[in-house]
């Protein structure tokens, strides 16, 4: 039952690009942020260079993405007008304003050999290494906490799969960029990802019911299934040659990174669909009200 | 802030389909106070609907429902004119991350265009899928209870040009109490369809402030029939993104453990 097949609840505005895109550098810049603290603890530089580099890349990319995706890309610090812990998107916006400078400065060690900046390069290091898992995980919250019928059903698993798809990108990103001798821990944290992604995924699909369909069909369909695929490949790419083979360690990485573009595109479209017919929206409220009536 | 002791009464709509006629002249109303724009001369073919839905440029919007049910005759006409629902626990105006939506000494959610980015949070937010973009604006747009009319001591123009009374403005305390005497009239007369819908604070959005009487169940009118803002899960949202984030840490540091 509906009013002509119309949607109930609006579609998100965002575009693909800026806010699947935003979803996808984040959680790269976030998790390659830790890895890179890391690496650099366990003396591992040539792991630790690109992660940084890495991070601070795909966090420029990504604020870009969030101001163009604005209506009104002027009024962008009208986002720090106030602090609302009730807006994920607000506390999304301080972490990010505390995160970003973190992971520049630690680029900056990178790029300048400069005696004072190193200092501050070691403290932006550290800083990101703390604040990226945050950065990666809140995201997860920003889109669930929508009516958008396969996002909020999906709320308690959400942060689980988007610190899997991170952890797996900045691993990807290990994987293509740093030698062979020092790419161990990307090669692990690899596994532990695809893992938790994996199954944080299925977990999802299993308790949200009807709305599990808007992640099987169409384009968010065929987008999870090449992420699931892409992550299976890259893993086991990773961990066959990945310390033997330098074309098979980029080409694991590069699958792991694609893998984790996927799932990002792929849930954002899975929320759209879910938007367009009413039916998910409708038939999960009358389920829960006749629960609640038993 | 609002403050209970010096701000007027709390303000709503009390939508009683069962006298709407269809005239849309609250659209007309609205959309000429409000200085709303053009919203596309469309068709749809569908029913005497042209104006589909609530929308940023739709601040109310007349849905038509042709029924084969014989009550009197063949088949009825349902006849409902929507609005924003101004929200005990307005989703729209917990995420929004300017703090351009606000809630007014009378108790409604309005947007300050002067302070909306754009950020489009609040359109997949709300429940009800009222509020939404203006594309060529870039800001978001919804019915404001026509918040400078309350300023001046009147009455709605939605409300004041209904010809039927199907909306009623006024105190929500007083408009609850005539609601349920209505329902109670129209039930004894045999119109056992006739139901509240958002009149109740226990409800997921703690109830509206403009709420309605149908004659059928609100999906039949493109309303969702147990909306929740989804604010109320955000404590266990935060929980599971703060136990998430302490995993990816984890995780990092497991594979660092082991051979190089």
């Amino acid at each position: 039952m509906s009013y002509y097949g119309r949607p109930v609840v609006k579609e998100p505005t965002w575009a693909a690009l800026d806010i699947a895109g935003y979803l996808f550098l984040g959680g790269l810049a976030g998790a390659s942020s830790t890895l890179a603290a890391g690496a650099e603890l366990s003396g591992r530089p040539g792991l630790a260079r690109p992660l940084k580099l890495g991070a601070v890349g795909a966090i420029s990319l990504s604020l870009v993405a969030l101001v163009h995706d604005l209506g009104r890309p002027a009024r962008f610090l009208n986002m720090l007008r106030v602090f609302k812990p009730t807006s994920p998107m607000s506390v999304g916006v301080w972490l990010l304003s505390a995160y970003a400078p973190a992971a520049g400065a630690a680029a900056l060690g990178e790029l300048a050999q400069l005696g004072r900046a190193r200092r501050l390069s070691r403290l932006g290091t550290a800083g990101a290494a703390l604040l990226g898992p945050a950065v990666a995980s809140y995201t997860g919250v920003l889109i669930a906490n929508t009516a958008t019928p396969a996002w909020h059903a999906g709320h308690r698993e959400m942060p689980f799969v988007f610190v899997g798809s991170a952890a797996s990108a900045a691993a990807g990103l290990g994987l293509l960029a740093a030698p062979l001798a020092e790419n161990a821990p990307a090669r692990r944290l690899a596994v532990i990802g695809a893992v938790a992604e994996i199954s944080a995924v299925r977990l999802l699909e299993r308790r949200v019911g009807i709305v599990a369909e808007t992640y099987h069909r169409g384009r968010a369909g065929t987008l999870m299934r090449a992420a699931e695929a892409l992550t299976v490949l890259g893993v086991a790419g990773a961990m066959r040659a990945g310390h033997r083979s330098r074309v098979a360690a980029a080409a694991s990485g590069a699958a792991l990174l694609a893998a984790s573009a996927c799932a990002r595109f792929g849930i954002f479209e899975a929320g759209r669909a879910s938007a367009r017919d009413p039916r998910y929206t409708v038939a999960p409220q009358r389920e829960r009200m006749r629960a609640e009536r038993r | 802030m609002s403050d209970p002791v010096s701000d007027p009464p709390r303000v709503g709509f009390f939508t009683d389909t069962s006298l709407c006629i269809g005239c849309k002249a609250c659209e007309v109303a609205c959309k000429e106070w409000n200085r709303v724009p053009e919203d596309g001369l469309n068709f749809t073919g569908m029913s005497f609907d042209n104006s589909e839905r609530l929308s940023a440029d739709t601040w109310r919007h007349v849905a038509f429902i042709e029924q084969r049910k014989p009550v009197g005759g063949e088949f009825r006409w349902l006849m409902a004119s929507d609005v924003c629902k101004h929200c005990t626990d307005a989703a729209c105006l917990d995420v929004c991350p300017t703090g351009a939506l606000f809630r007014t000494e009378f108790g409604t959610v309005v947007v300050q265009e002067d302070v909306c980015n754009g950020c489009g949070y609040c359109v997949p937010a709300c429940p009800y899928g009222v509020i939404d973009k203006r594309e060529d604006d870039g800001r978001v747009w919804k019915c404001t209870l026509c918040y400078d009319r309350l300023g001046a001591g009147m009455e709605p123009a939605c409300a004041k040009a209904c010809p039927t009374d199907s909306i009623q403005f006024g105190e929500l305390e007083v408009l609850r109490e005539r609601a349920s005497g209505r329902v109670q009239q129209l039930q004894q007369a045999g119109v056992l369809d006739a139901r509240l819908y958002g009149h109740d604070p226990d409800d997921g959005v703690g109830g509206d402030g403009a709420f309605f009487l149908l004659l059928d169940e609100p999906e039949v009118y493109g309303l969702p029939p147990d909306p929740v803002a989804t604010t109320r899960d955000l404590p266990r949202m935060w929980r599971n993104a703060a136990i998430a984030a302490a995993g990816l840490l984890g995780a990092v540091g497991a594979s660092f453990a082991g051979r190089r």
